[in-house]
């Protein structure tokens, strides 16, 4: 039985990696140069539509973080985000106006993109409103932590998603472009995350947060999931199956230690509750675009009406890493 | 006069092992520099280049070093052989990786060796006496072949071991040896390493090293025992072992911790770490007292980060720590007490018992309708809501997160069969918990309401069945929550007593007498109450032996037990 589960998952796997193929065709490159790339470089894949606003601050926190290149897919923008990014000389840019939800939510096109330039490097998988937090990143570039990771033979990197909100209605400060996003959604919930196990792909499934805690309270069994794996050290027989929360083969979502201890991990800050939010919300609602019918998008405007206040006398104002380790939602592990 | 020499063997980062060997030929400290032969050509070339202009620092033959096996010490030994040939000033002899950083001046440690001339710093360890082998094996290094690659093929290396022990091969030590272990990096005198290398029997020795496993740490720990005069067994690298028995590795932000330890020489060091290699490569004098080394804080650090990895912290669930049941290594996070029946017999219970044991006091938090967090809140510690439907969700994830949440403030809870049993095996077998029952006490509210006594009679029934079924779970074998369970009756024939244990158990050091007593709840009639149940053919019998007489059980209300042993 065993085995043939492993067989049917590793037949899941080259279908998500053909179907990644098949849609490689849907891009169209605007700028490469992939060509500048190194061994041993730090890789960061994104694929975004109409993010003009967020891409100066994103830019430059990976850029200090020390990624070396961006691989970007482009989902038919017209806010001007194609062609800022294409001026960037460290970014490689794609283009489509093809479905972003009929690309699986621009799994396949990153999947492609990572197959074919990915391989044998550290990539990290982001979405310009995701900021990679990991122990150390204060004083240890990225390149420490993928190093540490290589000798101890580790292959991905758990990160979890952390929703930051601001204190007052979401849209009361407007964002301005090039600014840090956490100076207005500086706050998150600490300690209300509910975890069980995905048994198929050996993930593990975390839910909660602001979200759960406001727009999914009657129906928690909807809320989004927060866990993602966003690092991993590149193979080109690798597939990502479900946006970045899960990839094939299984064993790289083994990210948690099961006998005790703490493997290290770290977080990624979401700067989604912006002013920025409501409009995302109502657009999203139009194209239908997003997961399971957008009915997550239908929740949020639900719950946008009445001006909602994501803070609570709880909530918990971000500070740096080793809070987030204290707080116990990301860890050092052994890393010292 | 040159009285120290280093040899080094590179892998990696050449350029700065090339610094480093800089550094101390510049202050007249002849180098051997091995660079492992997978290195390409060309880098080899460049480094050789690069230190060219250097007249003491010299180039062994190249072997290959992969790790765990005899190329590291055939790498030693030819740089060693060209060490004490070329430079016979040398007294002492410091082996030292290409990834090493030299912490203090080299005057420094040049004094440390001239104060102590005929002192070997090589840690060796009889097989007895260590406890950090990786793999678990000690002896059998030396008794075993191991044919197999550890890193490469670990199945086939561990069946084969496996195999070995079945049919209980050993190899023979050669005589006169008697097998020690240590660290790979240490600093031996002239005499001793001439001895090693030009003892007739070395072909023997190698032969028989050729075979062991991680030679590196064995071949000069176990024969140096035989030559030197004056061994003090400890490196004087500065070098820490993880979990996995890789080295730690040293950052930018580790340079004060360094610059404390008073030690000579760290490994490894990250290659990218500038501030780190500008700091202790700079030649100035040092800012060290020169004192023993002391590792000790450095030595907390990295067991703190091993204890981290493998041990974790109790009661936390995260993405990078979800243990197997009964693994947790401590199912929640503190100790906490669950009252049931409490609240229902006497008034204002929560908020007598918050005031007693100084804390807040929750409310029945497994509610149908909603987690009555203690002061009525709607969010409590950590942002957990009290969405009863985000609570059954995870009931699990629930109480994890609040006691977690909560860390160093007890949580008491009210508990009953009205509320959802899904955690009832989860409070169990929760050594923190501290469980107290009133048997029978769900009955009393039935007994005030003023509803149909059909309905009464039918739930009365229900709540019956869920507490027994709840208690048969407290009175299994498998238990291992700490657990009290009075029947009603029983309880109320002597409160105080009861109620004075919990407390003490609750906070310890307070050792008061309990001043106020609780107010129970009135309960003329709560007898013929139950003698209705029974007419209407429901038997209660929870509540123990209860008189049908009505209101005569009213215990005095400042009643205080009997006389109550303090220890």
């Amino acid at each position: 039985m065993k085995i043939l589960r492993s067989y049917a998952l590793r037949l899941a796997r080259k279908r998500w990696r053909f179907r990644a193929m098949r849609k490689s065709r849907e891009l169209t490159p605007v700028v490469s140069r992939h060509r500048a790339v190194r061994p041993g470089d730090v890789l960061l894949f994104s694929t975004l539509r109409n993010e003009k606003v967020r891409l100066p601050w994103f830019l430059r926190y990976y850029r200090e973080v020390g990624v070396s290149h961006f691989l970007i897919v482009d989902n038919d923008s017209d806010d001007g985000s194609r062609e800022y990014l294409a001026e960037q000389a460290d970014v490689s840019l794609w283009t489509t106006t093809a479905s972003y939800k009929r690309a699986r939510f621009g799994v396949d096109w990153l999947n492609w993109l990572q197959m074919r330039h990915g391989h044998g490097h550290w990539c990290l998988v982001v979405d310009p409103d995701e900021f990679f937090v990991y122990p150390f990143c204060d004083t240890r570039p990225i390149r420490a932590l993928t190093d540490w990771l290589d000798a101890s033979s580790i292959r991905s990197f758990s990160a979890m998603l952390l929703d930051m909100y601001p204190k007052g209605p979401i849209g009361a400060v407007p964002y301005r472009e090039g600014q840090d996003p956490f100076e207005i959604a500086s706050w998150f919930d600490s300690g209300n995350y509910s975890i069980t196990r995905n048994w198929r792909f050996g993930n593990l499934w975390i839910q909660g947060g602001p979200r759960a805690r406001m727009f999914f309270r009657d129906a928690p069994e909807r809320a989004p999931a927060l866990n993602k794996i966003p690092l991993v050290k590149w193979h080109r027989d690798y597939a990502y199956v479900s946006s970045t929360h899960m990839l094939l083969p299984r064993g790289l979502n083994l990210v948690y230690d099961e006998w005790g201890g703490e493997k290290a991990s770290g977080v990624l800050l979401h700067a989604k509750f912006l002013d920025t939010f409501a409009a995302k919300a109502e657009e999203e609602m139009r194209r239908k675009q997003h997961y399971a019918n957008s009915h997550e998008y239908r929740a949020y405007r639900e719950g946008l009406k009445d001006q909602p206040d994501l803070w609570c006398k709880w909530s918990e104002k971000y500070i740096n890493w080793r809070q987030l380790e204290i707080l116990g939602l990301m860890s050092k592990g052994n890393w010292a | 006069m040159a009285t120290l020499g280093f040899l080094m063997l590179c892998h990696t980062a050449l350029d700065r092992a090339g610094q480093v060997a800089r550094h101390w030929a510049e202050r007249d400290c002849p180098v051997v520099v091995h660079v492992d032969a997978k290195v390409r050509a060309r880098a080899y070339d460049r480094l050789r280049k690069s230190l060219a202009d250097l007249s003491n620092v010299r180039f062994s033959r190249r072997f290959v070093c992969e790790w765990g096996t005899w190329g590291l010490v055939a790498a030693t030994q030819a740089a060693a052989e060209v060490m004490l040939r070329d430079f016979p000033d040398v007294r002492h002899v410091y082996l030292a990786s290409g990834s090493c950083l030299p912490l203090r001046p080299v005057e420094d440690l040049r004094a440390y060796l001239d104060a102590r001339p005929r002192t070997d710093f090589i840690e060796s360890v009889t097989t007895e006496d260590v406890g950090w082998t990786v793999g678990g094996l000690s002896l059998e290094r030396f008794t075993l072949r191991f044919p197999f690659s550890w890193r490469r093929h670990r199945k086939l290396f561990d069946a084969y071991v496996r195999l070995q022990r079945r049919l209980g091969y050993r190899r023979a030590i050669p005589q006169g040896l008697q097998p020690h272990l240590g660290s790979q990096w240490w600093c031996l005198t002239r005499a001793t390493l001439s001895a090693i290398l030009d003892d007739p029997e070395r072909p023997v020795y190698d032969r028989y090293f050729r075979r062991v496993w991680i030679p590196d740490e064995s071949y000069f720990q176990t024969l140096v025992r035989l030559y030197s005069q004056n061994v003090e067994s400890r490196s004087l690298t500065l070098s820490k072992f993880d979990f996995q028995g890789k080295p730690h590795i040293f950052y930018d932000d580790h340079l004060q911790l360094l610059r404390r330890s008073d030690c000579f020489m760290a490994r490894k060091i990250w290659p990218q770490a500038d501030r780190l290699y500008r700091t202790f490569l700079s030649g100035e004098p040092g800012v060290m007292q020169a004192g023993e080394p002391n590792p000790g804080k450095i030595d907390r650090l990295f067991s703190k980060a091993v204890e981290r990895r493998t041990r974790g912290r109790p009661g936390l669930y995260m993405q990078s720590r979800f243990p197997h049941e009964n693994w947790e290594n401590g199912k929640t996070g503190n100790v906490y007490s669950v009252f049931e029946g409490f609240s229902e017999t006497f008034e204002d219970f929560e908020v007598w018992l918050g005031k007693v044991i100084g804390t807040r006091v929750h409310g029945h938090l497994f509610a149908p309708d909603r987690a009555e967090f203690a002061g009525g809140e709607t969010v409590y510690n950590g942002s957990l809501s009290d969405s009863a439907a985000l609570r059954d969700y995870n009931p699990r994830s629930f109480i994890t997160n609040l006691v977690w949440n909560t860390r160093g403030e007890r949580q008491c809870f009210q508990f009953g069969p009205g509320d959802r049993q899904d955690l009832g095996w989860f409070l169990a077998m929760d050594p923190n918990a501290q469980i107290s029952v009133i048997t029978g006490a769900w009955a009393i509210p039935l007994f005030k309401s003023n509803r149909d006594f059909g309905d009464i009679r039918r739930e009365a029934a229900q709540l019956q069945k869920i507490e027994q079924e709840h208690l048969n779970v407290l009175r299994s074998p498998y238990v291992k929550a700490r657990i009290r369970i009075w029947t009603l009756a029983e309880f109320l024939e002597s409160p105080m007593e009861p109620l004075q244990t919990i407390v003490d158990e609750i906070s310890p050091r307070a050792l008061r007498r309990l001043t106020e007593a609780p107010r129970l709840t009135d309960l003329t009639g709560f007898g013929q109450f139950l003698q209705n149940l029974r007419n209407q053919g429901m038997q209660p019998v929870l509540m123990g032996d209860f008189p049908v007489g009505g209101g005569d059980v009213q215990p005095a209300r400042t009643q205080r037990g009997r006389p109550y042993l303090v220890k």
